[in-house]
């Protein structure tokens, strides 16, 4: 089969404009008869739920947690882009678009990218009205901070709760339409398979989780907007339930799963403390804005932070890129850290930390606010707790969370920090459209590969959602749906209703059955360790052969001897774990199966043996400018296809934050 | 750290649940309460029993899963977080910690420590939102909103859903999450063209879910994680009562 990404023809900044005014329309009484089925009401979900209901069709909408709301999308902190250039700082719809691109490591599409960038204005505008309160100024205007890897200020921001405040914008949103009795949605429910006739998808299987029922839903097309695979490092930044189990199991119903091992490990996380940690936090990438990072000079030095003097401190981002300094992209902020501890200059306990320093934060905004009060001469004290104040009302929440889960009070000391898992660039492969290797069936937000490439910059995935949700697919489902109206809706009774449901209680019956001896956390915290050790921040050949075949062996372990308590007709927790893993047990190996094949590194994805001479990733433009699309094939095991990409309007360059 | 835990064990919504004591041996200060759950889970399963069912996602006080009332206070002893937040730090070697599920006639318990908060849903499904359909915006720039303004929205609007607030509250009173609401939407200027009609419905839904009415304790700002200020329930009385007189007229 081939990949057809459908790119519309024109020069570039007009594609989407004209593919808007020639895209064929559903007119409003047909789309009254037109069943569309979301999974997933994160920033993605909800806002493409509500605005298709908008729009006049029929939608259910499925997520697993007890309401729309807490989808993970909830937890994200720092930003969101948007090339508003209210800064007037030189920005524009060509340069984030150009920032974009370069921060994927050139392994993204550029009209798709081009795209974002040019609703991405408009994403804000709807935010706004919604009333979602983001930050202003004392003129009542919007503000805007920096994120990694740019050098305008486009982020918009609330606290350090701006995926809260926009999810919760969509949300409203979302259930402004459960009120009109557009929308049915499906709480506490939990898709376990596409249902496939005639080549194209027209439903789902769901399990309610509470009274543990297989249900049958039908819809003239499919959204899947479910989220990142992070989870199948075990520790990550992303919620407990994150999951990958509704793009598995679309991808073994033939959607192809692309660039599974573009993965993005967030340099500023708490670090681990202990065997017993459940989840790793994110300390937003905002904090890079005024925080400095640095580690002691000398190898081993175990004095406090605070008695290390300045000039026995290697600030080694501003040492090493001196142009982006703190700001560098997170994949290259990342790997420098990993190499500081490796070669032992790491800090804390474990010394696999380095600081994240606010002290001279603390001094400047302490100065400015000083000045902005008329103080004469103020005192070292003074100014010190006037910067508090100005960073505690900036990222109150994050230092708040800090001492939560440390103990420690990061007014007084610098932080602590270590990367960690945190998202997931790859995912199911999509045409412009958005739709996936099945016809009718879509893939939106952070579930599909598209926009990021090999790395995603900050601030980019809740502009990426609520493009793909609010502006994107409103449109691009037209151009299916547009064929649909006189396909009448499905009774559930058809044989691949009852086929898909059949196969789905079958996977139920035997997880319940092995009756083993080992939990399931059990198992995931070892699937965790293969692939942290041997598929994350770096990976080499023959790590990912042993890798490969470890996580078989212990998916095999894992049908034979893991106890799944409890039954299938009642809320059962740990049934719903078992099966997600069992999905990442096998999502595990073709990650890193991709990531053995992709012999370059570039972006998340940094192959020891590809590296320049002073350990920038070594990108093989001529052999690996592909997305790699992997078909499933049972038994036989996953087929390459590529889509290969071709850069007409950005010419290619070793990406360089020097 | 060697504790006994005190769980309440409910099989479903009609059965009869109890008080089910367990001894719990090896916790770090470090662990959060979950975690601590965690490990009592494993032992559990691993001497072939039922784990216990809790609510949780995001462990970082944020999507307002969690939901434990322990040792009778909603997300337990420290002020201004969840349950998820709350570190072993926070108790003694050898206490004694009795656990609950929310308790309150609008949440029907699931099993266990889980809840059904799904009147919150609905109530915000009655009034919660600025009707705006996608696209009709205009330029974020073009309302500018006072910094105040902007940041006693967004305090109202840090409201995480979680619940604490209703379990909290000895009639089980829903004014805290419902007035945070109207107040964020109340303090910006697209919130105005809907205030009337937003506290009617809202109110209204809440007396449907069965929620109780507001005697002025104020457990509930007490015990809401996102400290929450009652002064928004000031407010909403404001808004309900400018909103009935404007109807009857
Ligand atoms: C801690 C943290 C901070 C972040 N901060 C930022 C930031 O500042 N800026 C930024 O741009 N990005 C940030 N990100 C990334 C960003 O939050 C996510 O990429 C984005 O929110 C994903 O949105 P989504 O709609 O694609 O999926 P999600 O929000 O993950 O939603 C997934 C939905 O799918 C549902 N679901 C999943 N599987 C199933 C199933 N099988 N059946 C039914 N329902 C299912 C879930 O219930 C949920 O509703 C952050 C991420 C993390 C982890
Ligand atoms: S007001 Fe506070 S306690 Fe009540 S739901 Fe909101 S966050 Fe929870
Ligand atoms: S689990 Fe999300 S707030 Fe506690």
């Amino acid at each position: 089969m081939e990949l057809k990404s459908n790119i519309p023809e024109g020069p570039l900044a007009e594609k989407w404009t004209r593919y808007r005014s020639s895209v064929p329309l559903v007119n409003p009484a047909n789309k009254r008869h037109l069943e569309v089925i979301v999974v997933g009401s994160g920033l993605a979900g909800a806002s493409a739920a509500s605005t298709l209901a908008e729009l006049g069709y029929k939608v259910k909408v499925f997520c697993f947690q007890d309401s729309a709301r807490r989808a993970h999308s909830i937890a994200a902190q720092g930003g969101i882009n948007a090339a508003k250039n209210y800064q007037n700082d030189g920005d524009s719809t060509y340069r984030l678009f150009y920032d974009t691109i370069k921060g994927g490591d050139y392994r993204s599409r550029e009209a798709n990218v081009h795209r974002l960038a040019e609703v991405s204005g408009n994403i804000i505008d709807q935010c706004v009205a919604q009333g979602v309160p983001f930050a202003r100024e004392y003129g009542g205007l919007l503000s805007n901070r920096s994120f990694g890897g740019v050098q305008v200020q486009r982020t918009f921001y609330a606290a350090g709760q701006t995926g809260q405040q926009l999810l919760l914008g969509a949300y409203s949103a979302l259930m402004r339409q459960v009120g009109m009795g557009k929308i049915a949605m499906y709480s506490r429910h939990e898709m376990l398979d596409v249902v496939v006739i005639d080549g194209k998808a027209r439903g789902i299987i769901a399990r309610n989780l509470i009274t543990g029922k297989l249900e049958r839903h039908f819809g003239h097309a499919v959204l899947l907007c479910t989220g990142g695979y992070g989870n199948v490092f075990y520790l990550s930044t992303n919620a407990m339930g994150s999951n990958v189990t509704a793009a598995w199991k679309a991808h073994k119903k033939g959607a192809f799963f692309a660039n599974p091992c573009f993965t993005q490990i967030h340099p500023t996380c708490i670090p681990v403390s202990g065997d017993h940690q459940s989840k790793l936090t994110l300390m937003s990438e905002s904090l890079r804005n005024d925080g400095r990072i640095w580690v002691p000079k000398k190898k081993g030095d175990a004095r406090p932070a605070n008695d290390i003097p300045e000039d026995e401190r290697d600030y080694y981002l501003e040492r090493r890129y001196p142009a982006f300094g703190n700001l560098v992209p997170r994949d290259v902020a990342s790997r420098a850290a990993k190499e500081r501890c490796d070669a032992g200059y790491g800090v804390g306990p474990s010394k696999m930390a380095v600081y994240l320093d606010y002290a001279s934060a603390f001094e400047r905004y302490g100065q400015i606010e000083a000045a902005k009060q008329g103080l004469v001469d103020p005192d070292k004290e003074t100014i010190k707790r006037l910067g508090k104040e100005v960073v505690k009302e900036k990222y109150g929440n994050l230092f708040d969370m800090y001492e939560q889960i440390t103990g420690e009070n990061p007014y007084e000391t610098p932080m602590r920090i270590y990367p960690a898992v945190h998202y997931t660039m790859g995912g199911l492969w999509v045409d412009y459209d958005l739709m996936t290797t099945v016809p009718g069936l879509y893939a939106l937000g952070e579930c599909n590969f598209s926009d990021h490439g090999a790395n995603r910059l900050g601030a980019s995935a809740l502009m990426q959602g609520l493009a793909d949700g609010y502006f994107v697919i409103p449109y691009t489902i037209g151009s299916y749906l547009s064929k649909e109206i006189s396909t009448k809706a499905i009774p559930t009774d058809h044989p691949a209703f009852e086929e898909a449901e059949r196969n789905t209680q079958a996977q139920i019956d035997r997880l319940l059955n092995v009756k083993g001896s080992r939990s399931v956390d059990y198992y995931h915290k070892k699937l965790g360790k293969i692939t942290w050790d041997k598929c994350g921040m770096a990976r080499n050949e023959q790590g990912l052969k042993e890798a490969i075949g470890e996580i078989k062996a212990l998916r095999e372990e894992f049908w034979q001897n893991v106890r799944v308590p409890g039954d299938q007709h009642e809320l059962n927790p740990e049934l719903e774990k078992a099966g997600r893993l069992a999905d990442f047990l096998e999502l595990a190996e073709l990650m890193c199966m991709d990531a053995l094949h992709r012999n370059e590194s570039c972006g998340g994805h940094f192959r020891e043996e590809y590296q320049t001479a002073d350990g920038e990733a070594l990108r093989d433009d001529e052999n690996f400018s592909y997305v790699a699309a992997w078909e499933y094939k049972g038994e036989a095991g996953y087929e390459l296809h590529k889509e290969h990409l071709t850069f007409e309007n950005i010419k290619i360059a070793q990406r360089s934050y020097k | 750290m060697k504790l006994t835990l005190k769980v309440w064990r409910q099989k479903n919504r009609e059965a009869k649940g109890a008080f089910e004591t367990h001894q719990i041996d090896g916790i770090s200060p470090d662990m959060s309460f979950l975690e601590m759950f965690d490990v009592l889970n494993e032992k559990l399963i691993n001497e072939g029993k039922e784990p216990i069912a809790f609510d949780h996602d995001c462990r970082e006080g944020i999507c307002g899963t969690c939901s434990m009332f322990i040792n009778g206070r909603p997300h337990g002893p420290k002020r201004g977080i969840t349950t998820c937040q709350l570190h072993m730090r926070s108790f003694q070697d050898g206490d004694t910690i009795v656990v609950e599920p929310w308790r309150a006639g609008p949440f029907p318990v699931i099993k266990d420590l889980v809840v059904d908060r799904s009147a919150f849903d609905r109530i915000i499904a009655s009034g919660g939102f600025v009707s705006v359909n996608t696209g009709n915006a205009q330029d974020a720039n073009s309302i500018p909103v006072a910094k105040e303004d902007a940041d006693d929205a967004f305090d109202a609007a840090a409201c995480i859903g979680c619940g604490a607030c209703v379990a909290a509250c000895k009639n089980a009173s829903a004014m805290l999450f419902v007035s945070a609401k109207m107040s964020q939407l109340a303090h910006l200027p697209q919130g105005q063209p809907e205030r009337r009609r937003r506290a009617l419905a809202m109110v209204a839904q809440m007396d449907k879910e069965g929620f109780g009415n507001c005697t002025n304790t104020y457990a509930c700002e007490a015990e809401c994680p996102k400290l929450i200020s009652v002064s928004n329930i000031a407010l909403m009385n404001r808004e309900y009562l400018g909103a009935t007189v404007k109807s009857d007229e």
